[in-house]
């Protein structure tokens, strides 16, 4: 397999205060990188820089070929303004929205993959509908389908499981696997279990960055990085890991 | 009707209370969904301070509210997120003080305070109306050109920034947009009262439609509509016309949600 990200020591912080120090990750083309670790331990920030929203104090990230536009990125939940009205269909059409073409209309190209995708994500029936009318999931699946739209090689997740239910999780899972078939997919999460038959990397961020094969995370890296004891059951696949508190 | 219409400050003072319903309707979905409000405020006020050193100086109070606005805008625009509630509210304060010191010292007849700060429709002119058309240009045509990039920044922010658009030249541009839309607003109903008709067509456009295209339509038609009740009121009645426009305003969207109230009550009852 290729390296198709490299991240190089890279440090960033908000203000004065170091929140990535010294970070250096590879990411492989087809990969399924688990990034997990405690609230306030960077992995939002590393997706960010990844994504190039924020730019890192020091070190480099390189992604490999022309990648312009074609970084899917599926933002926290609740980080869009409900307030603002709007279809499920105009949502996933923003996708495709680059400073090359935001001063022109939508194409008919444009709005034919907008509704292909929601197909795939089973919500062309809800495509009229407000997104803030929805449910959890699929509020969930419109924010993927707008990353997908821009046809993606990477999908960047960012707590993809929080605030759905168990049976979305399922039927997201499924998808997040049949789509990491042709692209690469990065999954942030403090609670890597309903990944565990899935994933094929896992990377625990907390400041610093401890990065593992397939299971290879032993509980002594894991208590490191969350600062109090993990235990980890690993009866083979799949593993559970607990908090103990 | 037709008699009223053809005195000359009639006729200004519907044109104007058109096209700054226009202006309202295209701006205001914006500020309300983007919950700008708080800046619009900021930004109408600081032009107080505009207005009275033009006063003072001798020319167009117009003027020096369009030089104070865009002045504070830029700031506004400026600001980090963490700090700008306050520095905006600090903006406010002192662009009224600076306001009510210029007049002060400005010798001779002190004009009507009420005119600035409660606006006077039916004392536009026809250099207001020219100065107003010129406006809505100015406010709505980059409005259709950015229409895709400034609903990317209202609607999700940290999603843009991803997709590469210039986020902080967007977010500028429409601050800049709301301050000339409040230069035109001063003219019609006054400092004070802009806040309300930047809003309150757009509430009750939003009784109706969650489509943000029709929203902005409803919000023109029934700033239209509350703007002419308003100034027919005043005129009838004799009463402030900026103060018509917004009470007319502020019982119409009572009405409508009352009325909404009271039909959602009573499917749910049958």
């Amino acid at each position: 397999m290729e390296h198709f990200i490299e991240i190089t020591d890279v440090s960033f912080g908000y203000e004065d205060i170091p929140v990535i120090e010294n970070v250096s990750l590879d990411i492989f083309e087809r990969d399924f990188l688990l990034l997990i670790g405690p609230n306030g331990g960077g992995k939002t920030t590393l997706l960010k820089l990844i994504l190039g929203i924020i730019k890192p104090w020091s070190g480099s990230i390189r992604i490999l070929g022309d990648v312009t536009g074609r970084l899917g990125y599926v933002p926290q939940f609740a980080s869009f303004n409900r307030n603002f009205p709007i279809s499920a269909l105009e949502m996933v059409l923003t996708g495709c929205i680059s400073p090359q073409n935001f001063l022109k209309r939508y194409t008919k190209d444009d709005m034919e993959k907008a509704e292909m995708i929601l197909e795939k994500v089973n919500l062309h029936d809800k495509r009229h509908e407000n997104v803030k009318d929805l449910s959890g999931g699929q509020i969930q699946k419109v924010l993927i389908a707008r990353a997908l739209i821009s046809e993606p090689v990477v999908l960047l997740l960012d707590e993809p499981t929080a605030s759905i239910d168990i049976t979305s999780k399922t039927s997201l899972l499924d998808f997040l696997n049949k789509l990491n078939e042709k692209m690469t997919i990065v999954v942030v999460t403090h609670d890597p279990t309903p990944f565990t038959l899935t994933y094929r990397h896992i990377a625990c961020l907390n400041k610093n960055l401890y990065f593992h094969e397939k299971g290879e995370l032993d509980a002594h890296i894991l208590e490191y990085v969350y600062g109090c004891p993990v235990e980890l059951l690993g009866h083979g696949i799949p593993h559970t890991i607990l908090k103990k508190h | 009707m037709e008699n009223i219409l053809s005195y000359e400050f009639m006729q200004n003072a519907v044109l104007t209370g058109i096209m700054a319903s226009v202006i309202c309707g295209f701006i205001g979905p914006f500020i309300v969904t983007k919950r700008m409000v708080f800046i619009s405020g900021g930004l109408s006020h600081t032009a107080f301070g505009g207005l009275g050193i033009a006063y003072w100086l001798g020319v167009k109070p117009l003027y020096g509210a369009t030089a104070f606005v865009l002045l504070a805008a830029g700031i506004i625009g400026n600001l980090e997120e963490k700090i700008s509630d306050l520095f905006i509210g600090i903006l406010w304060a002192v662009g009224v003080a600076v306001g009510i010191i210029f007049i002060h010292m400005t010798p001779g007849y002190t004009p009507d305070l009420m005119t600035f700060l409660f606006g006077n429709i039916l004392m536009a002119s026809r250099t207001d109306v020219i100065i107003t058309l010129i406006l809505l240009f100015l406010v709505t045509l980059p409005i259709f050109i950015f229409y895709k990039g400034f609903v990317s920044v209202a609607l999700d922010e940290e999603y843009a920034r991803a997709r590469q658009l210039p986020v902080k030249a967007l977010n500028m541009g429409l601050i800049v947009l709301v301050a000339l839309s409040i230069v035109t607003l001063i003219q019609v109903v006054g400092i004070i009262l802009v806040i309300a008709l930047l809003t309150i067509p757009v509430a009750i456009a939003g009784e109706m439609s969650m489509n943000f295209k029709r929203i902005m339509l409803l919000s023109i038609v029934f700033g239209i509509v509350i703007c002419l009740s308003g100034l027919s009121l005043s005129y009838f009645l004799e009463l402030p016309s900026g103060a018509s426009i917004i009470l007319i305003g502020g019982m119409l969207l009572t009405l409508i949600k009352g009325a909404k109230k009271l039909s959602s009550h009573r499917k749910t009852t049958v």
